[in-house]
């Protein structure tokens, strides 16, 4: 046993970093829309970065627990609450069977996500367990989550190595203003230069038009050569398509695979999760950078996930006095209460310990 | 031909575009090109996905750069005379024409002023090519439908269309992978299933093969029907000319 959904919330499914291999078959990749929060929830839970997590958005569902687990929680911050009291985010944090995991409300950021330790209990279809609500494949029964469905745990744990160290300092998505930063084309040849002025310098509001497919705003009309039609064409997570209309959608986690419009830039991977976290209303900037300046802050991105990976999972030290003290404490209630306990937590010093027997 | 062009589409993926139009010779180029980087398993390549003017390339940048990979690109590209690439397969697609399957077949013989016979005579003659597979899983984008059974959509389209029906919408004919409501002339429907999530291999097609449809009897259909549902159907394809 894992989870049962209380309350489904608005918009929560399983997601991890995507289906890919499929889009020649007009499968789309899905995943989550904010990597690098659900890429940390990860960490922090001991998992790999692609095992499959919850996401969760603006209001968040009601989760009880029906066995004991880790789980980490990262993204904006939509009020999480465990047993009615603030749960602690971009934390680690032991959870009961009976304990219960809400959300009260959007404070900042759009989008939270759950990490379990072992992952959930989701088959594998096509490669990836995210979601796809439109082809009703992958993650739970191909859709969103909904009150009374029950997901297991694969592996859940007690005790994860370097317990102490596996919290961060959150991620601010408080900002209503923000700056993209992106790599022009693969059709900004299809924009006079006024166009490209006008995309590169005026400020763009995103419209309630947002969901997990694309992001709609509005602001001045970028200006085309020749109309916004091409024939159909590729599509990339982060595109920013153009239509006639002149306005800008960015293409989202579920768009499609393929599509007709001119895409005039494309934001750069480590700033789609800003945009993930953006709510409508927010006022977007677009700032132009090369293609080799993207790649190397994608590879710092990368190179930072592998090392605070590394730093959670390297070996533990000796044990130290204090842990020598605790274990023997936790050893001696064992014998005590007739093993009936497997597992203890012991403080030494103000030092919180968890012992399994 | 006008030169192959690299577009930058974000920094994890990267365009080859090579015309802008919609031409069996852009395809086939198209295809040649995929099969050839295949072929040389670049590391750090995730997929590469097939359109009507270009070969859409993701790859990762923590193993190989924009330019490092076009130029990987210029090498293929160069010593493409030299590469055998395997002449495209033409699947053959099943049909019961007409009646409950087809319910404008009709429509579609009297728009063009033919009998229902000749339309199905017509739409089995010849082979199509796949383009691009897009918009839904398994949704073929073909080409080179005769003029002579051209029909416009229908004015108010269907709620519900069943997985496998074949339609013809102005110019073009298709086939639907799922259900789902649309407005075009349905004349028929394959017991083939286009895409199964189930399957080993989801989706039937691939970009740059060919189908060709072939008229059947209700009791094939229902036979073929049986065959797939069991997992015994043989797929009958045929290699295609140069």
């Amino acid at each position: 046993m894992g989870i049962r959904i209380v309350n489904g919330g608005f918009m929560t499914t399983i997601q991890d970093l995507g289906r890919y291999g499929y889009q020649e078959t007009g499968m789309s990749v899905s995943g989550v829309m904010d990597t690098r929060s659900a890429c940390l929830a990860n960490l922090l839970a001991g998992n790999d970065v692609d095992e499959a997590v919850i996401e969760v958005t603006m209001m968040g569902p009601t989760i009880r627990f029906l066995a004991d687990n880790i789980i980490a929680v990262t993204g904006g911050d939509l009020g999480a609450k465990l047993d009615g009291l603030a749960m602690p985010s971009y934390r680690a944090v032991h959870v009961n069977a009976g304990q219960t995991l809400s959300f009260a409300g959007m404070v900042s950021g759009s989008r939270a996500y759950i990490a379990f330790a072992g992952g959930l209990d989701i088959p594998v279809v096509m490669g990836s367990r995210s979601t796809n609500l439109k082809s009703k494949i992958g993650g739970f029964q191909g859709r969103k989550l909904g009150a009374g469905d029950e997901i297991g745990f694969r592996a859940p744990a007690m005790w994860l190595p370097n317990m102490a160290e596996r919290r961060l300092a959150p991620d601010d998505f408080s900002a209503r203003e923000c700056t993209l930063r992106v790599v022009m084309g693969p059709q900004d040849d299809c924009f006079t230069e006024k166009g490209i002025d006008t995309f590169l310098g005026s400020t763009y509001k995103i419209s309630n038009e947002y969901d997990r497919m694309g992001c709609r705003m509005e602001g001045e009309i970028i200006e085309h050569k020749a109309g916004g039609d091409i024939i159909t064409d590729g599509i990339s997570f982060g595109a920013v398509q153009v239509p006639s209309h002149g306005n800008p959608i960015v293409m989202m986690a579920d768009h499609q695979t393929t599509g007709g419009y001119t895409k005039i830039a494309n934001v750069i991977s480590v700033d789609l999760p800003k945009l993930a976290q953006c709510m409508p209303g927010a006022r977007i900037h677009f700032e132009k950078v090369s293609i080799e300046e993207a790649q190397r802050l994608y590879c710092e991105w990368n190179t930072e996930m592998k090392e605070l990976a590394r730093k959670l999972t390297r070996e533990a030290e000796p044990a130290s006095d204090v842990q020598a003290v605790a274990l023997a404490a936790a050893t001696c209630a064992d014998s005590m209460y007739w093993g009936k306990c497997a597992k203890y937590r012991v403080i030494v010093d103000g030092q919180e310990f968890f012992i399994e027997l | 031909m006008d030169k192959v062009r690299y577009l930058v589409s974000g920094d994890c993926a990267v365009c080859v575009e090579f015309g802008n139009e919609i031409s069996p010779e852009i395809n086939r180029k198209i295809r040649a090109f995929k099969i050839a980087l295949e072929k040389q398993k670049i590391e750090g390549i995730v997929e590469t996905i097939p359109t009507y003017r270009s070969l859409l390339v993701v790859y990762k940048p923590e193993v190989i750069r924009f330019g490092e990979l076009t130029k990987s690109f210029d090498k293929v590209l160069g010593s493409m005379d030299s590469i055998q690439i395997p002449p495209p397969s033409v699947i053959e697609i099943p049909v019961l024409y007409g009646g409950e399957m087809g319910p404008d077949l009709e429509n579609v013989a009297s728009c063009n002023g033919i009998t229902p016979e000749e339309v199905i005579q017509i739409h089995t003659s010849r082979d199509y090519l796949i383009y691009m597979l897009g918009f839904i899983a398994g949704f073929p984008y073909l080409g080179g439908m005769s003029k002579k059974i051209a029909t416009p959509r229908l004015k108010s389209p269907r709620v519900k269309i069943e997985g496998g029906s074949v339609g013809i919408a102005g110019e073009q004919t298709g086939i639907y992978p799922v259900a789902s409501p649309g407005g075009w002339q349905l004349i028929g429907r394959t017991p083939l299933k286009l895409y199964d999530a189930e399957r080993e291999e989801p989706v039937l097609l691939k970009a740059g093969q060919y189908i060709r449809f072939r008229s059947v009897t209700e009791n094939e259909y229902r036979e073929i029907e049986k065959q797939v549902q069991n997992d015994t159907y043989r797929y009958v394809v045929h290699d295609r000319e140069a």
